[in-house]
């Protein structure tokens, strides 16, 4: 069967993906985990805030080369392991 | 616009039956892999309240699957403000039932889940009459059929927790990744697509992708279920998309001179000022580039002789209560966001807890494992802006400016 026509005139549907691409490492917190130990705030401000109730918040999540060490040990001191670095998963 | 979905028997006399529906259509032909390439040239998008292109969810699922996959037919409906899907399945419930069996041919599924909220009592009653008669008429059947019935409550409709109530009777959201369509249902990926988007795949797949393009006034084609609230006959219509929304109001019978702000998109959508709402498109790709969720279409006229506030502050009220309780930021976040508004409606703040709830509400986004927090937050932004001038006056004057006598709530 031929493929069907893409319409009249109309312009090419942007297509998202259903998942995000990105294409540093990147700071990342499973959010059911996390229950505000605060740990990753202390030891990686450069990137981490807590707000009102103690729960982090990534101000950036791109991990620049500078603080990747940081960030490895940031992830590796939560007690319930709920920081996460995400690797590159663009083409 | 001529309707679709509703043409047919008059909605009052009820559910359409098997014999009627294959009389006024015929049979859908089977589900072919070109059936995906006719969805994406029909630029159909999914109703659910992501608008996400139907084919390319379709694709993805087809590719990972294998040959060995699922879908669920999303009936949860838990929005407050919509009733469209419900009422879809109770008058229609065979083009869902073609929808969905058509992605399992597509898909490559081995069984489909139907996934309907429990308090949709006619739909419940409605699919499971259709399933019924499609066994008794010996009716071609790709794939196994499951009635499920998904929790009363507002989350159980995310797509997450819909497929972990189906997997492990818990419909609270689960972290992401992975997502559904990389593991759902029994491991297997998964396709999670509205009732009411299988309902047109139905009849795209009988129609073909330029019918479904024929109707529909902007950019994004077809019709559309929508859900009408502050209305004479408040209910679900079928309209085309890319409608001017003062039209639509116009022909339901709303006065712009007594309406004080539209709400759109329902609990996760944003209040539009009466002058926005009466210029604005109602078409999920228009919208998006204005920063405006479509959602599932609920739209909701709020009266001049009501307050935006205590409107808001109620609605928020609701949305603290559904968080699933399992993120901090949501649990924390939006209860003390609705305790806020709260005193605020009542004319019990000051501007501190003005500036204090914007930055709650911008610090929410982004951080629940769903994005229940991110509709709230949404909600809230559009609020305070909307109303901005309500929210000075509820503070200054500690007076409601909207309702008479300017008694707070």
């Amino acid at each position: 069967m031929a493929r069907p026509s893409r319409g009249r005139g109309r312009p090419a549907m942007r297509l998202p993906e259903l998942a995000p691409r990105h294409r540093s490492p990147r700071l990342a917190v499973d959010r059911i985990r996390c229950d505000g130990r605060g740990l990753c705030a202390e030891l990686l401000p450069e990137l981490i805030d807590l707000d009102d109730w103690g729960y982090p918040i990534i101000r950036e999540s791109a991990i620049p080369p500078s603080l990747e060490t940081l960030a490895r040990r940031a992830v590796a001191s939560c007690p319930v392991l709920a920081l996460r670095i995400e690797l590159p998963n663009a083409a | 616009v001529e309707p679709r979905l509703f043409a047919g028997r008059p909605l009052a006399a009820g559910s359409e039956p098997l014999t009627e529906h294959l009389a006024r259509l015929g049979p859908p032909s089977p589900g072919r892999p070109e059936l995906m390439d006719v969805l994406e040239a029909s630029g159909l998008l999914g109703r659910g309240g992501a608008s996400f292109p139907v084919g390319r969810k379709w694709q993805t699922v087809a590719q990972r699957g294998g040959g060995d996959s699922r879908v669920l037919a999303n009936g949860a409906e838990g929005e407050p403000l919509s009733a469209k899907d419900r009422t879809l399945m109770a008058l229609r419930p065979h083009l869902v039932l073609d929808g969905a069996l058509l992605a399992a041919d597509a898909v490559g599924a081995r069984e489909v889940v139907l996934y309907v909220g429990g308090a949709h009592h006619h739909a419940r009653a409605a699919l499971a009459r259709a399933l019924k008669e499609r066994t008794a008429s010996r009716h071609r059947m790709p794939a196994r059929v499951r009635l499920v019935i998904a929790p009363d409550a507002y989350v159980a409709g995310e797509e997450s927790a819909a497929v972990h109530f189906v997997n492990d009777a818990d419909a609270r959201p689960t972290s992401i990744p992975p997502r559904p369509f990389e593991r759902g249902i029994a491991g297997r990926p998964t396709l999670v697509q509205n009732v009411e988007t299988l309902a047109h795949v139905a009849l795209i797949a009988r129609f073909g992708d330029a019918w479904y393009r024929q109707a529909g006034l902007s950019r994004t084609p077809g019709t559309a279920l929508v859900t009408v609230h502050g209305v004479a006959q408040p209910g679900v219509r079928e309209i085309e998309l890319g409608a001017r929304l003062g039209d639509l109001a116009a022909s339901w019978g709303v006065s712009q001179a007594h309406t004080r702000a539209v709400l759109v998109g329902g609990y996760f959508g944003a209040w539009l000022s009466r002058g926005a709402a009466w210029s604005a498109t109602l078409d999920p790709l228009v919208m998006r580039d204005q920063g405006i969720a479509y959602g599932a279409g609920a739209i909701w006229f709020l009266s001049a002789a009501d307050c935006g506030v205590a409107a808001t502050a109620r609605i928020m009220d609701f949305m603290a209560s559904q968080s699933a309780a399992q993120c901090g930021p949501c649990v924390f976040g939006l209860r003390s966001i609705s305790d806020s508004l709260a005193s605020i409606a009542a004319g019990r703040a000051s501007f501190t807890d003005v500036d204090r709830l914007r930055r709650w509400g911008n610090e929410l986004v982004g951080r629940g494992a769903c994005r229940h927090p991110d509709g709230a937050a949404g909600l809230l932004a559009s609020a305070l802006s909307v109303f901005a001038d309500e929210f000075d006056a509820h503070i200054r004057h500690r007076r409601c400016t909207a309702t008479a006598g300017g008694r707070v709530a």
